[in-house]
């Protein structure tokens, strides 16, 4: 079953074209890592997934349905920084979800019954990425690492068919990044979701992606350097049986 | 010989370079007032402490003889009722016209050029249109301060609001809330803070309005009461009760400053994300 499909999908900004003719098809279930240079359009592509820009040209789908035009708790995202609220505290910050998609549209909150099932699924969440004794601190006083376990768990509450990440441990030391990447995977494994990861680290990309794409411009004008946009160069698919180093594929054309 | 901008006092020579200015300037008025009441014992401009001392006992515990008042007391009060609702109801439209300026764009289509616009109003120049619409009761005192501070704290909090990142934006729309969830639950308690800031610093700009208002058109009050004395060349009520207004607006200043940090735990720990 194809998640997330993308058919001749471009972006450009009046005369500067940023993607063109990006063409995918995401299988459910697949970590898909995209890397590609500074300004090969990774983060407009990202922002095109969550409907923050609307394609100029081609169509998105998401589960069969086109995309819907705002972001919505179909989708998930996790951001480099700004994932948390810092009025929250980290237990609030992952009932957020949860609150505001089940209470009604003019209090978004629950009471009662209903709010302590909420908190003690949000105590869950929070005990899988290692969180339990963090519940009632803000932000402002987890390091940057326990932040981004935060997001993950604020943006997992609500199950999101396609989970979005935005170079989310770029920021992290990298003991932490491991630590981190080993969470993700773990989470990943047990949930079975459909995940796209924007990153500029290759290696990031390769231990975490299932299927790794390249962003880059095909044709290249010299003398107006806006005419092309980057396109998908290499769709290479990850072999997690093979040992590491193993992937190594032609590229598309 | 270290630098100038290297060298840090410490803790009894800050203190030292605290009080000498303080000390100077008590000392300089001390020798003129000594001065010219040896010459005329009778000399009102530079009355000595202890006249000012009595003066001020006088008012706030003997009651007037015409009205029975506690003169200190009622000027305090009604002086401070004023400041409170005008800045209270100032701050509250600026909150309510900031907060939409800056989360919705269509709002802040029209707002944000009209705020700005209103904003270069001297508020003192409408202070006679404000006499002629609400009359000379205490309205039009509350107006002029209301109407004194709303604009500047409403061009704060815009920018304010603008300043969310806009992936808070973003994540609270994946995370179900619509216009009206993220104006409650996202911006409102993050903007409430920085609104008690902005809150801080137009007091200065109230007290100046609310003791203009007060000079022109009052019955009792403080800044009333300064302006009445100057007649009398009272320097022995006008000096005590500058320095109590003083006092008044440090101590707001400063309520303000705890109430934010004990409200709002989170403020200002924020840079660690």
């Amino acid at each position: 079953m194809s998640a997330l499909t993308l058919k001749n999908v471009g972006m450009r900004y009046g005369d500067t074209v940023v993607l063109e003719r990006l063409n995918l098809i995401l299988d459910s279930g697949t970590f898909c890592a995209v890397v590609g240079a500074s300004g090969a359009g990774k983060s407009t592509f990202l922002k095109l997934l969550l409907s923050e820009l609307q394609p100029t040209e081609g169509s998105i789908t998401l589960g069969g349905r086109p995309l819907p035009q705002e972001p919505g708790p179909e989708r998930g995202v996790v951001y480099q920084r700004y994932s948390v609220f810092p009025h929250l505290t980290a237990l609030e910050n992952v009932c957020f979800g949860l609150e505001r998609t089940e209470g009604s549209a003019l209090f978004g909150r629950t009471w009662g019954a209903k709010r302590r099932a909420l908190r003690t699924e949000a105590r869950d969440l929070l005990e899988a990425v290692g969180l339990t004794a963090a519940a009632d601190r803000f932000p402002g006083a987890l390091s940057g690492g326990m932040q981004q376990r935060l997001a993950l768990a604020q943006t997992l509450a609500l199950k999101p068919e396609l989970l979005l990440l935005d170079e989310p441990f770029g920021a992290l030391d990298p003991g932490n990044k491991q630590a981190a990447h080993a969470l993700l995977q773990a989470l990943w494994a047990e949930r079975g979701m459909t995940v796209v990861m924007v990153t500029h680290d290759l290696s990031e990309a390769f231990t975490l992606g299932t299927r790794v794409l390249v962003l880059d411009k095909v044709r290249e004008d010299p003398h107006s350097p806006e005419r092309f946009g980057a396109s998908i160069t290499y769709d290479l698919p990850v072999d997690r049986s093979a040992p590491p180093g193993a992937a190594s594929l032609p590229p598309v054309s | 010989m270290r630098r100038l901008l290297n060298l840090q006092p410490r803790r009894p020579l800050r203190l030292a370079l605290f009080l000498a200015p303080v000390a100077a300037m008590l000392v300089t008025y001390l020798a003129f007032s000594d001065a010219r009441l040896a010459e005329n014992p009778q000399d009102r401009l530079l009355p000595a402490f202890s006249t000012m001392g009595d003066t001020l006992l006088r008012m706030a515990t003997e009651p007037d003889r015409r009205s029975g008042d506690l003169l200190f007391w009622l000027d305090t009060g009604v002086s401070l009722q004023r400041l409170a609702l005008g800045v209270g109801l100032g701050a509250l439209t600026a909150l309510m016209l900031g907060v939409a300026s800056g989360l919705i764009p269509l709002a802040g289509a029209s707002l944000s050029p009209l705020l700005a616009i209103i904003a270069m109003v001297p508020p003192l120049a409408i202070l006679p249109i404000l006499l002629i619409a609400f009359g000379v009761g205490e309205l039009a005192k509350v107006m002029l301060i209301a109407i004194g501070v709303a604009p500047f704290i409403a061009r704060e909090l815009e920018g304010r609001v603008r300043e969310l990142p806009r992936e808070q934006l973003i994540k609270a729309q994946t995370l179900g809330a619509g216009t009206w969830l993220t104006l409650w639950y996202v911006v409102l308690p993050q903007i409430l803070p920085r609104l008690f800031d902005a809150v801080r610093l137009s007091l200065g700009a109230a007290w100046l309005f609310l003791i203009a208002a007060e000079a022109i058109a009052s019955t009792e009050g403080l800044g009333y009461r300064i302006f009445l004395m100057r007649r009398y060349l009272a320097m022995d009520l006008i000096l005590p009760y500058v320095a109590w207004m003083t006092g008044l607006a440090w101590f707001l200043d400063y309520a303000l400053r705890v109430l934010n940090r004990r409200l709002f735990p989170w403020y200002g720990a924020e840079a660690g994300r």
